[in-house]
């Protein structure tokens, strides 16, 4: 309907559209914008204007800020549109203010007013265009002004509604988990919600907040097994199916919960055998959204604590993805691959060919993605290889970003496993010489401290040989124009450290050479410094070795030149070369020992070494020292600063009513003063006591308990009190387990990981027929290293008696897992079987009640119980058409019969083929529809020829330049 | 979860954007400029993949228009690209054989759309039947409002005479 009878918009508004639709660079484009704009500031601010012309105004603001234009003269213009009363404006005024404003404009707070009353509205699309809004404009600090309604809406008759407010709910989680925290309850009981929709949603916050906490969830492990057989039985309406796969959205928040549940955690896992079994089962590339669903499900698996069949299914699976001619699919195969070797390195074995042809692909994303799969799969007998294909490959890349990641993975798996130091150094050149400033400094700093370290071994030859290599190869590249800063940084310092250790290089020979370094890089402070002090330490170490010195006349200007530098730290380096010059030997070599960089250097923290000097003063009369806290002053000032902070952190924005007057709860304070105190009180440590006793002195007044309200300020942002926000201290509850939870488990999987690729190796296959012998050598390399010995795979017995454990624990929690496991005959029986409640979640909540009867079955309506289980297929594609038909005859409206009956083009690119599968058919409609007439199908040439004489009617017609803008998308 | 929606069309002119997570509007003419230059530039049968600051964008060409949406690094790819189609065919469904032309001069109309399919990031409705039914009631009360309207101000227009 949108598209008939013209669009609606005055004549400019189109005249603006179509002129930038015409303009033919992006300067013309940005000289029609400007002047747009200009307009704009000039009518906006008009007294009186219509408010049918000022929705228009606003939506051209939309245009002119899509365009990549600043807007926000206009801002407090579309804030005003959300006050309206009128739906249709407050629509418009919604769209544009979650368009215009990111969270923390100071705009918001004029709105959140409205959206308090629009959320109360009686009329639920009213309801739904706040909620849409909150979920895009409502901050940390605003969170406490909408949640009450917020959750009250989770009980709104309205599905839409209820789902909003689950996504609303969501949001807040995620910009502030403690203001949530309470509601935890509420996301299980709409898991239980007779709306799939409504379910569906729940299943977002419920997967952060089992990514947070994954232990706190397992009793809902059955619960979603339960709910994802169901769905893959077609227990939901079909209004949910989506290119004949049933509910496959759901389906894959599921697996991912799935796999959060079951990690690490083998009796969770062993529930979801089952299904996890009958994901694989029908197992065809045809469609996308299948591939998805076995792409989440391998995913899955990988995460689980899975038994070898289910890991035999998603390595079929998976290779099947990479024989795919499809990029996509490679693509994923590859990352599956990926997941797959963490489990079993065995698996990659029989890919070697298809991923050196990844590898190779013109594809960057695929060469990435193979990289990164090989990245996890180096050891100590491929590194070389691999290592030299990502340079390679580094080196013929302009994204800085990539460039950066792989630089750094190539040093990470240099350092782990370089077969030799020659070659480690090597590798370190050229990744600096080609990533450049890129690199991470750190890297540099590891570098530096590696060389002087060694490889941790005891042989201190070794380290002497990979010093002096170091030193060879660096004086060789030294002279190379453009090396990157950060590299010569590392080798001015190897270079001083080492340069003349082994005695190969004369210290004349390398302060030359750091000389032209410095002179080189007139403009690089940094470097500079690096070099002088490199001098300084060579000549420092002649010294101490009794050789007389005579500083090199191009030093002696470096010297000169740098004293009289502007930057201080140069100066300084300068002056103290001098002065080391001055000194005997022996002082010489007490302040620079050679070879030193590693010793710890002590400090005596207490100064110990004056006490003597503090006695004799003591002693003349001189008064002692008292600690900063034990001066009375002072702490009085920090328990007066403790209290301010403390009143501000509970005075926040408020939007409610003053309540009566009630002592505070103690609960939430504690914890915000104490971080806010390090922020404010230089001396923090001894103020301590003084202010925990604070809110516990407020805490032995109060006897009422804390307000529901003010516990959901907990660590809130306060954006006009003190900038305090302290995110650790309430929320640690929330967030500690998270980190614990999510790292610990991964940590143990790569340590399993890296040892197996050490111990275990296996035999190399002969690579097959008709492969070029250089990919062969490729394969053989990178794959060649696993040798004979053979994991020895879990015996078939074992996994049997494992299969038919998790079904007996199934069966005794749930009758429907164990009509399943009994194989095809009792799949054909369960229809009959009483239907089953999809929420078993064995927690007395209103979905309970229904426990007999399956819900969505009873939503369903259009077509009875029998049907679902029966009509497989047909069914599957007549309710397609069936839902088009309903839907539109729900809402009467003129010209509908035009837009039905084109929504199918003939040519059925595999895109619509579902829609166009059953557009051609006239399939009888189930009761709820029959009014309607079988509708004919098929391009409907009326229609496209309406819109066409709308476009030129505007003035826009199909030329030579924009032949595309009538094409249809789907078409 | 989706950060953001692009609608780029094959000139490299902006159709749609929809930010999910905060971007300043310097940073939104970044992205969009590099991301244009990155998909547009990409031969047909590549994959429909481009990682990206750490991040992965999905795109899919439909006729002249490319849609991209902009992933965290554990999403699944093929699923938003099923999103990115479940957004079209809902599409296609309101505006009936939807062409470039319908989304140019009624983007608002397709932000609407968007709205009911994504939400905070996240699909918020994979039927299309309900989606297309929470549509077609705000526009039946939008049309109601605005024959009141036109009646209104067709009666000022009237007593001004």
């Amino acid at each position: 309907m949108g598209s008939q009878g013209g669009w609606g918009q005055s004549k400019e508004f189109l005249d603006l559209v179509k002129s930038i639709g015409e303009a033919r660079s992006k300067a013309e484009e940005d000289r029609i914008v400007m002047s747009e704009i200009e307009n704009l500031k000039r009518r906006i601010t008009e007294p009186d204007i219509p408010k049918r012309k000022m929705k228009e105004y606003i939506i051209r603001l939309v245009y002119v800020e899509m365009l990549g234009h600043d807007a926000s003269f206009g801002y407090i213009h579309a804030v005003k549109m959300t006050h309206d009363d009128s739906l249709l404006l407050k629509r418009t005024g919604y769209l544009a203010v979650t368009l215009f404003l990111n969270e923390n404009h100071d705009l918001i707070i004029l709105i959140v007013n409205t959206i308090q009353k629009d959320l109360k509205s009686d009329n639920y699309l009213v309801v739904c265009a706040a909620l849409t809004a909150v979920c895009k404009l409502i901050n940390e600090e605003t969170i406490p002004a909408v949640l009450p309604q917020v959750v009250e809406l989770l009980g709104h008759p309205k599905e839409a509604v209820k789902r909003k407010a689950i996504m609303a709910l969501h949001r807040f989680y995620q910009r502030a988990p403690s203001s949530v925290a309470h509601l935890i309850s509420n996301f299980r009981k709409r898991l239980c919600d007779n709306d799939p929709g409504v379910m569906g949603a729940t299943l977002c916050p419920l997967f952060d907040l089992i990514a947070a906490d994954a232990n706190s969830y397992k009793d809902l492990v059955v619960s979603f097994v339960s709910i994802l057989k169901q769905v893959t039985e077609r227990r939901l309406p079909k209004s949910y199916d989506y290119h004949q796969m049933p509910a496959p959205f759901i389906q894959i928040r599921l697996l991912k919960i799935l796999a959060l549940l079951g990690n690490g955690d083998k009796q969770a896992s062993e529930h979801m055998y089952i299904v996890l079994g009958d994901m694989f089962r029908k197992c065809d590339l045809s469609s996308n959204i299948r591939n998805a669903v076995l792409y989440e499900s391998i995913c899955c698996v990988s995460s689980i604590n899975c038994s070898t069949k289910l890991l035999e299914s998603a390595a079929e699976v998976t290779s099947q993805f990479l024989k795919s001619d499809s990029h996509n699919l490679k693509y994923m195969g590859i990352d599956a691959l990926g997941r797959l070797i963490k489990i079993n390195p065995e698996i990659a074995e029989e890919h070697q060919l298809a991923v050196i042809d990844c590898l190779e692909d013109p594809d960057d994303t695929l060469k990435r993605k193979t990289f990164e799969l090989l990245y996890k799969m180096t050891k100590s007998s491929n590194v070389e290889v691999i290592v030299d294909r990502m340079i390679d490959y580094m080196i013929s890349i302009n994204d800085n970003h990539y460039k950066t990641e792989i630089s750094s993975r190539c040093i990470e798996l240099a350092e782990q496993f370089a077969p030799s130091n020659q070659w480690f150094i090597q590798t370190m050149n050229k990744v600096f010489e080609h990533a450049g400033d890129l690199v991470n400094v750190k890297v540099a700093h590891n570098l530096m401290r590696l060389i002087p370290e060694g490889f941790g071994e005891d042989n201190e030859g070794a380290d002497n040989q990979l010093r002096s290599s170091a030193v060879e190869s660096y004086l060789r590249i030294i002279g190379e124009p453009k090396l990157p800063s950060l590299f010569l940084q590392v080798i001015c310092w190897v270079l001083g450290e080492y340069g003349t250790a082994d005695r190969k290089f004369s210290a004349s020979y390398i302060t030359g050479k750091l000389c032209d370094v410095a002179e080189a890089h007139p403009s690089d402070d940094i470097v500079k410094a690096y070099a002088v002090t490199a001098i300084m330490k060579i000549y420092a170490f002649e010294i101490a070795a009794g050789r007389k010195v005579e500083l090199l006349p191009e030093c002696q200007s470096l010297v000169d030149e740098l004293s009289a530098s502007h930057s201080t730290d140069l100066q300084q380096r300068a002056y103290e070369l001098q002065a080391v010059l001055g000194l005997d030997a022996r002082a010489v070599e007490s302040i620079m020992p050679s070879d030193a960089s590693c010793e710890d250097i002590e400090v005596d923290k207490s100064l110990s070494f004056l006490d003597g000097y503090v006695q004799e003063a003591l002693v003349k009369g001189a008064r002692p020292y008292i600690p900063e806290s034990e001066r009375s002053g002072m702490s009085n000032i920090s328990n007066f600063r403790g209290q301010v902070h403390h009143d501000s952190s509970t005075h926040g924005l408020r939007f409610e009513a003053y309540e009566l007057p009630k002592p505070s709860g103690a609960s939430r304070i504690q914890p915000a003063p104490l971080a806010a105190s390090k922020e404010l009180v230089p001396v923090s440590e001894p103020t301590y006591p003084q202010e925990i006793l604070q809110p516990a002195s407020v805490s032995s007044v109060s006897e009422t308990g804390p307000t529901e309200f003010k516990l959901r300020l907990d660590g809130i942002q306060k954006k006009w009190g003190r900038p305090t926000y302290s995110p650790t201290a309430p929320s640690t509850s929330n967030s500690n387990p998270q980190k614990t939870v999510n790292g610990a488990p991964q940590l143990v999987v790569q340590g399993a990981v890296s040892s197996q690729a050490h111990d275990v190796s296996y035999d190399s296959r002969k690579t097959k027929v008709e492969v070029s012998p250089e990919k062969q050598k490729l394969a053989a390399s990178l794959f060649g290293g696993w040798s004979s010995k053979t994991e020895k795979r879990p015996t078939s017995t074992n996994h049997k008696t494992t299969r038919v454990h998790s079904a007996a624990v199934e069966k005794s929690q749930m009758p429907t897992a164990a009509v399943a496991s009994t194989e095809q005959a009792a799949e054909k029986e369960s229809p009959q079987q009483p239907p089953l409640n999809l929420l078993d979640l064995g927690d007395p909540t209103p979905g309970d009640s229904t426990a007999s009867i399956d819900p969505f079955k009873q939503l369903e309506g259009l077509l009875g119980p029998s049907d679902v289980s029966s009509v497989g297929n047909s069914a599957v594609t007549a309710s397609k058409s069936a839902d088009i038909m309903s839907l539109y005859a729900e809402s009467p409206i003129s010209g509908l019969g035009g837009t039905v009956a084109n929504m199918a083009p003939t040519n059925s690119i595999n895109l619509t083929s579902g829609v166009s599968n059953a557009a051609n058919r006239n399939v009888p409609v189930g009761s709820a529809s029959t009014q309607v007439a079988p509708v004919k199908k098929g391009p409907n040439p009326q229609d496209s020829l309406e819109k066409h004489a709308v476009a030129r009617q505007v003035g826009v017609t199909p030329s030579v330049t924009n032949p595309n803008l009538f094409r249809d998308l789907l078409g | 979860m989706i950060h953001f929606v692009l609608l780029i069309s094959r000139q490299g002119k902006v159709r749609l954007t929809k930010w999910y997570s905060p971007y300043s509007q310097k940073e939104r003419s970044k992205v969009i400029r590099e991301l244009s230059g990155v998909i547009l530039s990409r031969g047909p049968k590549l994959s429909n993949f481009v990682e990206w600051r750490g991040y992965k964008v999905v795109y899919k060409r439909y006729a002249s228009l490319y849609f991209c949406m902009c992933i965290d690094q554990d999403d699944n790819e093929l699923e938003i690209l099923e999103i990115i189609h479940h957004f079209v065919e809902i599409l296609d469904r309101y505006f009936g054989s939807v062409c470039e032309l319908d989304l140019i001069f009624n983007f608002h109309k397709a932000y609407y759309v968007l709205d009911e399919v994504l939400i905070a990031g996240e699909l918020q409705e994979s039927s299309k039947k309900t989606v297309a039914r929470l549509i077609a009631a705000q526009d039946s009360l939008v049309e109601t409002a605005k024959e009141q309207a036109n009646s209104i101000s067709n009666m000022i227009a009237q007593a001004t005479k």
